[in-house]
């Protein structure tokens, strides 16, 4: 989260950059552009000091689009670039940007080592469940049976689910947002820079070229309201059109709960902690398959890489004798030849 | 190393020698690269010029006794100037019989070998694998040797010291063996006191049980009638100075401090550990109090990419490695290579293929740093050659890494980066100014390929610039606007303009040098760690009489100087000597094609050797 705030007041075209969108029309990649654009105003750090740091796919064409600071990197290492970039300047707000092949495949190595360290960095996932930049092959998060160009009689790899490894890899905050929901996605943004700490946040992102209609069981505007439960900190757990299901916790176990039968009443539904330290419900939450939960699932606040590196460092600069490297060179076992 | 001469038999018992060459060698546990240290040091002060190499086992613990857990020192100290830790040695140490066995080959015939007898039981045979011992079997015949009771002497100057453990007691022979040494080479051991105390400041019973020892050893030495000589190296001619004895990859990571500190940048290492890299890891981790941000890396590749994260946000970055690690790297280098960053890549080489011989020394690298990379991506190579001057490559590096916006790879090799040597110390004050490519102003009409006309280097907008806000990547881009573009003549442009960059860095670079003739017969060429062995070499035939024989040793290997091909126009026959199957010889093949190249190869995970060298070019002399 950035400390600094900002005089200058912008707008959303303060972060468009003249560069023309090249992705396919109806690609929900712009609606994540746009809602990051409408949300870095919100957000109070200056234009100056945001990064975006990609890998490669559709995804990471991404900062391009961006006015700000950017770098398109190396397919599956923009965690690593980033590191290295919030490391050397702390006062950024750092983004990495990622698809599912880029984040989970090439770079998985990188994706779970950034979320242990837990730098204050926000990455957003854009999950397709394909690879779209190379035209189409199973990722690691494609369905069995999946038919895609390297899988033309089903996929035989089962799926990663973004949220359950994440979290299995000491992810302190983990959102899950639907592609086609730029309100929730927008706010979901300003509070992942808010948030001290490596924020995930997984978006389900429609490939329309291919993989069309992937998640729209769950995101379709028709089914939305009964297949979703978008969950919020501090408030029940309830969807439906009327509000009228919740979550309820048998045994070990999340179960959906009708308000009024059974005996159910509103009492009875579990109200969200998403900033609990222990990940048991938040991973429950995430491999719930009905309904699907999506938002903020999991923000636990924990101390940064960022503020274990800083005490060391004061800790050190104030024990130690050297203050140039003269001093260094000169200290211990010297002799003069005369 | 030329044979130390006979100067004068100054006094009765007394030798003078030029130079001479000690191994200890002992078990793992034993403290011999402590005790080669400490020889190594007090020859120092007292003025000598010194060279050492240690040759540990590459398993952790290995088992007590056994041959493959045998460690050594070797250090060469010398009145005249030491370019090497030696060929062969002059006095072996050996605490016990592994030690003897896989050290004999080193030692001159008729030359003194010092055992501690007490480590010659039926067990400790055994494990080293001797069928008898020996000590008893005549098999020693042709050496000097000198049997000390050594663990029972030290056990006997421990007596009354109350209150201190066995296991302390066996470990403080090494002193004993020190003890002797310094007094066959007319050392005091003063210095060693003053360090042990040092040491143990807490435990003053052990401090005081190994200076004991230390001087036991050293009477010990003087009254015994089994040493008949003891030996004088006066000091040698060096420049006035303030020195310190440096390791190799020390000196590397305190040329990034300088560096750093000259530049006014932050230092940003992003590494993973391989041998024989790790040690720089190691030493900058300790520097936090100087800002260094030392980051141990998931693996190679986010070493790297870490690293050029904290060069696009402005720090001096740099990553460490070895051949494997390297291979590794090769993409994000592309990457650094094309997004035109500063960057220095260092890889201390050692034996491959794959993962090879990890603990030993090659030069096989080269070509990996020259063209291993895909498509058209060159890069500045340089190469240290002595442990001390890994100080001075490190920091050039860093230095053409900044003014010219690219990747360096820095070489050395296992054989500087273990060894040590003299180092005069340099104050940063004294140390040639680093400019950077940092943008000033407001950033109206400014493009993130806008070039230096003189270097063709790019400049350097780092976030938090504010007007400056701008995206590079690994696309090609737009020579003008820095877009991305796929226009197909500015790929051949932007292509041609990123060869041409590295190429006038020839205009910052120094000429090459040639040692001992100019012109003539013969001219010795190599490049990096070899440096001390073909020195010697050449210098022992000129010594001998010979006046046409040049050396020409290069740091500078991509771009070469200016005036390669002028020096080498002025020899008859040019041989290029290397660490590897020819790597550089191709090189140059490339370059100066009207020239022969002769090669002179070894691929041993060994350095050198001087009889080797000094054979191969008589052969190549006229008769
Ligand atoms: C080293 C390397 N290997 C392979 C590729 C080819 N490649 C580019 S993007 C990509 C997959 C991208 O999929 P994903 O991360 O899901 O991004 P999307 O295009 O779906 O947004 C692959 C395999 C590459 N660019 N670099
Ligand atoms: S291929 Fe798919 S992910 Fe890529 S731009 Fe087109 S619709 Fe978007
Ligand atoms: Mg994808």
């Amino acid at each position: 989260m950035m400390e600094t705030t900002t005089e200058e007041k912008y707008m959303f075209k303060d972060f468009v950059s003249d560069q023309e969108v090249r992705w396919c029309p109806g690609c929900d990649d712009y609606v994540i552009l746009r809602s990051l654009q409408k949300a870095l105003p919100e957000m109070g750090v200056r234009k100056e000091d945001v990064v975006f740091i990609s890998g490669i796919g559709c995804s990471s064409r991404f900062p391009y689009y961006m006015d700000a600071y950017g770098m398109h990197g190396i397919h599956g290492r923009a965690p690593a670039i980033a590191t290295g970039v919030k490391l050397a300047n702390p006062d950024l707000s750092v983004w990495v940007i990622t698809g599912d092949g880029d984040s989970m495949a090439i770079g998985g190595n990188h994706f779970i080592h950034v979320l242990r360290r837990n730098m204050d960095l926000n990455i957003i996932l854009f999950n397709n469940e394909i690879y779209g930049l190379t035209k189409g092959q199973f990722s690691p998060t494609s369905l069995v049976g999946q038919k895609t160009k390297s899988s033309p009689y089903g996929n035989t790899q089962p799926p990663f689910l973004p949220g359950e490894l994440a979290i299995g890899a000491q992810a302190r905050f983990f959102a899950r947002i639907g592609g086609n929901m730029p309100k929730e996605m927008t706010q979901i943004f300003i509070e992942a820079e808010k948030f001290k700490g490596t924020a995930l946040i997984e978006v389900l992102q429609n490939c329309v070229i291919f993989n069309n209609g992937c998640f729209s069981k769950y995101t379709d505007k028709t089914v939305r309201d009964d297949q979703q439960l978008f969950i919020e900190h501090g408030k029940p757990m309830l969807f439906g059109k009327d509000r009228e299901k919740g979550l309820v916790l048998n045994g070990l176990k999340l179960e959906v709960a009708t308000i009024g039968e059974n005996g159910v009443t509103q009492e009875d539904i579990l109200v969200h902690d998403a900033k609990e330290q222990d990940p048991t419900l938040h991973q429950m939450l995430v491999r719930l398959e009905y309904p699907l939960v999506t938002g903020i699932i999991r923000s636990f606040v924990d101390v940064t890489l960022g503020e274990r590196e800083d005490a060391l460092t004061a800790q050190v600069k104030a024990d130690s004798e050297f203050t140039k490297t003269d001093d260094l060179f000169f200290s211990g076992e010297t002799y003069v030849v005369k | 190393m030329a044979i130390p001469r006979l100067l004068a038999d100054a006094e009765k018992g007394n030798e003078i020698l030029e130079a001479v060459v000690i191994r200890f060698v002992g078990d793992s546990g034993d403290g011999m690269q402590l005790t080669g240290t400490q020889f190594t040091d007090t020859s120092a002060m007292f003025g000598n010029d010194v060279a050492t190499f240690p040759n540990y086992p590459s398993e952790i613990r290995a088992p007590q006794g056994s041959l493959y857990g045998v460690s050594g020192f070797q250090v060469h100290i010398g009145s005249i100037e030491v370019s090497t830790p030696g060929d062969n040695v002059d006095l072996l140490v050996a605490m016990n019989p592994a030690g003897l066995k896989t050290n004999l080959y080193a030692v001159k015939p008729g030359h003194t070998i010092i055992v501690d007898t007490d480590s010659f039981s039926k067990k400790n045979l055994e494990k080293a694998k001797y069928d008898s011992n020996p000590l008893e079997d005549g098999s020693l015949e042709n050496y000097r040797v000198i049997e000390v009771e050594m663990t029972s002497l030290t056990k006997e100057a421990l007596k009354d010291i109350e209150g201190i453990d066995n296991k302390s007691i066996t470990r403080s022979k090494n002193m004993f063996a020190l003890g002797m040494v310094y007094w066959m080479y007319h050392r005091s051991p003063e210095y060693t006191i003053d360090f042990l105390n040092k040491k143990f400041r807490t435990q003053p019973l052990i401090a005081e049980a190994n200076t004991k020892v230390l001087n036991a050893g050293y009477y010990f030495a003087e009254t015994l009638e089994l040493i008949p000589n003891s030996y004088t190296i006066a000091p040698a001619k060096m420049e006035p100075g303030t020195y310190r004895i440096i390791l190799g990859n020390t000196a590397t990571a305190w040329g990034f401090l300088a560096a750093a500190e000259k530049s006014g940048l932050e230092l940003f290492l992003g590494s993973y550990p391989i041998t024989p890299a790790t040690d720089i890891l190691h030493e900058l981790v300790k520097h936090k109090h100087f800002g260094v941000k030392a980051f141990q890396a998931e693996d190679e590749i986010a070493g790297i990419t870490s690293a050029i994260g904290a060069a696009f946000a402005g720090d001096l970055a740099i990553t460490t490695t070895s051949g494997p690690g390297l291979a590794l790297k090769t993409e994000a280098l592309g990457l650094a290579m094309m997004i035109e960053l500063p960057l220095v890549v260092v890889n201390v080489q050692r034996g491959g293929p794959s993962t090879g011989l990890p603990t030993k020394t090659e030069q096989s690298d080269l070509l990996q740093a020259l063209y291993g990379r895909n498509g058209e991506s060159p890069v500045i190579v340089i190469a240290a050659s002595t442990p001390a001057n890994c100080f001075e490559y490190a920091y050039q590096a860093s230095k053409l890494a900044l003014e010219h916006m690219t990747p360096v790879i820095l070489l050395t090799d296992g054989y500087i980066a273990n060894g040590s040597a003299p180092w005069k110390i340099k104050t940063v004050a004294e140390m040639p100014e680093i400019r950077n490519n940092k943008v000033t102003g407001n950033g109206e009409e400014w493009h993130a390929y806008d070039r230096d006309e003189e270097t063709l280097a790019r400049s350097w907008a780092v976030p938090g610039t504010k007007g400056f806000e701008h995206r590079i990547g690994g696309l090609e881009k737009d020579q003008v606007t820095g877009n991305v573009s796929y226009v197909p003549e500015n790929h051949e442009f932007m292509t041609k303009i990123r060869a041409e960059k590295i190429k006038r860095v020839e205009n910052y670079i120094p000429d090459l040098t040639t040692e001992f003739a100019g012109e003539g017969d013969v001219l010795v060429i190599g490049w990096g760690g070899t440096y001390g062995a073909l020195h010697t070499a050449v210098k022992q035939l000129q010594e001998e009489g010979v006046d046409t024989i040049g050396f020409a040793h290069f740091n500078y290997i991509n771009p070469l100087p200016k005036n390669t091909e002028a020096i080498l126009g002025k020899f008859k026959k040019i041989v290029v000597c290397e660490l590897n199957n020819g790597q550089f010889a191709k090189v140059l093949r490339i370059h100066f094609s009207r020239f022969e190249f002769l090669q002179f190869n070894k691929i041993q995970g060994l350095p050198f050797g001087n009889d080797e060298l000094i054979q191969k070019f008589k052969q190549l002399l006229p008769k």
